[in-house]
């Protein structure tokens, strides 16, 4: 069995993620092979070689590549892909994007965010917003996966001797371009491999008071997250967002913060080892999972909190 | 130009599903199910087209059991012009919804196809980008914005670090995400006017397809269920808690 992993990354550094896919497939057993497609990627390569228990690096330098677009790079994939046993991507933005569109290519049904392996033909995922978890078994020749990061705890990303081999497939297919994009900046750390995260909600009242969040998480090195509520009141920007249709989360500490605890946001959050939620209504669901619960008015507790980490 | 959305029926997002106790599947008996958040969020953005003189005519497709053609119904009474139903009364994974969506658009030869970006149920995300795949068309997942000029599409992104936009040569796929529009709701006169507007009934069979799939799900089980916790009185004794019980800080 060998098993290919695509590379998550911006053509400069390998994203997080893509050591926690590595990870799966180590749990799979079999060789591994990561492919890096992009332009002037180099360094990743360089970077993919070093990944502990990576054996060979595949390199697709093509203009076609630049901005990951799954109308170029899954048909690429789908052609590498067809001498491999498992073809595995983080189920982020991107992996998400190309993925379905390379099993679709090969002929394959695809598992989605598999959250463990039990064995090479047999995962498990979460269905209804993580509300049940679902055994699958996979019959395919190719078995198309994407990993979530947090399933899986990450290989080192030094250690690794990988060879480096040039892929000279370009593929165009014309139907669409990149116009630009609008990247939020933060200092903080990335939000889904954060240690700590600490999240608000409606409760915050407006974007102005995430003030008193960003303080906090700067004195705890955490990351700062958000419900839907919150992202759609306008409060903060929607790559904030923790739940289903968010950032899948699962931090050593999540503070939740003015946060109710809806179905879709605890899909984003509920494996996380240690949840704190401060909220003044003490019926609010949020407590339900929480490890440790303040009922208090979170414009008091949040300062008090700071001063006292 | 003519524009095909598909919905999905699914369990309503405010139901906490069960799982079964013979570990089979979730318990969906009696269960209240409507049209998945994000089919809503899809045919709002085709009707809108429809509004700003884009769209020409508006068509749903829903594959599933009879019972799909009450969200159907719904997605005419929001404006879609008519209704196709493929039923199927297997468990269909995403492939083959993409294979039967493909043979419409054969059929239907839309300009734009309309997705959700993932039903809520199976939270798989994968049947708008298969169904772009095999037409071979273009496609712009977790759309937050769709502007039509001329032969192409400029559809803005949600992407992990903020946005994205790129451009699609018509026709093209697009999946919706959370922010792209919020749906309206069907007035009672809406209601009863959908339910003279044309709904076709197809077969896979009609249509020359097969769904035999690689995939199978052994068992469903629910989660592992969190301890429960404790509340705490005061600040002072969260952060001791959460250093000296917890040492998480």
């Amino acid at each position: 069995m060998t098993i290919l992993v695509i590379a998550e990354h911006d053509n400069k550094v390998v994203a997080p993620a893509t050591l926690n896919t590595v990870a799966a497939a180590a749990k799979i057993g079999g060789d591994i092979h990561v492919l890096v497609a992009g332009l002037g990627a180099g360094a990743v390569a360089e970077a993919a070689a070093k990944i502990a228990g990576v054996a060979k690096v595949l390199v697709a330098d093509n203009a076609a590549y630049a901005h990951q677009l799954p109308e170029n790079v899954a048909p690429l994939i789908a052609e590498l892909g067809k001498g491999y046993s498992h073809i595995l991507a983080a189920a982020t933005s991107n992996g998400k994007n190309i993925l379905p569109r390379v099993a679709a290519a090969l002929d394959v049904d695809q598992i989605s965010e598999i959250i463990s392996v039990e064995s090479a033909d047999t995962f498990k995922r979460p269905i209804y917003a993580g509300n049940a978890i679902a055994t699958v078994q996979s019959n395919a020749s190719v078995k198309v996966i994407t990993v979530r990061a947090t399933g899986f705890d990450p290989v080192a990303a030094e250690g690794g001797s990988a060879s480096v081999e040039t892929v000279a497939a370009a593929h165009d297919a014309g139907t669409s371009s990149f116009v630009g994009e609008e990247l939020a900046k933060s200092d903080r750390p990335e939000l889904t491999a954060a240690k700590i995260v600490v999240s608000g909600g409606r409760g915050m009242q407006n974007g102005d008071n995430f003030k008193h969040l960003y303080a906090l998480a700067d004195k705890l090195g955490a990351a700062v997250g958000a419900s839907r509520a919150a992202v759609d009141a306008g409060f903060v920007p929607n790559d904030m967002q923790v739940g289903q249709t968010g950032k899948i989360v699962a931090p050593q500490l999540y503070i939740a913060v003015g946060i109710s605890g809806a179905i879709q946001h605890l899909a984003g959050m509920k494996d996380s080892k240690v949840i704190v939620a401060i909220n003044k209504d003490e019926e609010a669901p949020i407590f339900q999972v929480a490890d440790y619960g303040l009922v208090a008015d979170l414009f008091e507790a949040i300062p008090e909190l700071e001063k006292l980490v | 130009m003519k524009v095909l959305v598909a919905v999905k029926r699914v369990v309503d997002f405010n139901v906490k599903v069960r799982v079964k106790a013979d570990n089979s599947d979730v318990d969906l008996a009696n269960v209240k199910m409507a049209m998945n958040p994000f089919c809503e969020i899809a045919v709002e953005e085709a009707v809108r087209l429809k509004e700003q003189g884009i769209a020409t005519e508006v068509v749903v497709v829903s594959i599933g059991s009879s019972a799909a053609q009450e969200q159907l119904r719904t997605a005419l009474a929001l404006g879609a012009d008519r209704a196709i139903l493929v039923e199927s009364a297997e468990d269909l994974t995403s492939l083959a919804v993409a294979k039967l969506l493909k043979a419409v658009v054969d059929k239907e030869q839309p300009q734009l196809v309309i997705l959700g970006k993932q039903s809520i149920d199976s939270d798989n995300n994968q049947t708008g980008q298969m169904l772009a795949a095999l037409s071979g068309y273009g496609q712009g997942t977790f759309a937050s914005k769709v502007a039509i000029s001329g032969d192409s599409v400029a559809v803005t992104r949600e992407i992990d670090g903020g946005a994205q936009t790129v451009a699609l040569k018509l026709p093209a796929i697009v999946t919706t995400d959370l922010r792209l529009n919020v749906p309206r709701y069907a007035s009672l006169p809406n209601i009863m006017k959908a339910k003279k507007k044309p709904l076709e009934v197809l077969t896979p069979s009609a249509l020359g397809v097969s769904c035999a799939c690689t995939v199978h799900t052994l068992k469903v089980e629910a989660p592992a269920a969190r301890s429960a916790g404790i509340k705490v009185k005061s600040v002072a004794e969260l952060v001791e808690k959460l250093k000296n019980e917890a040492k998480v800080i």
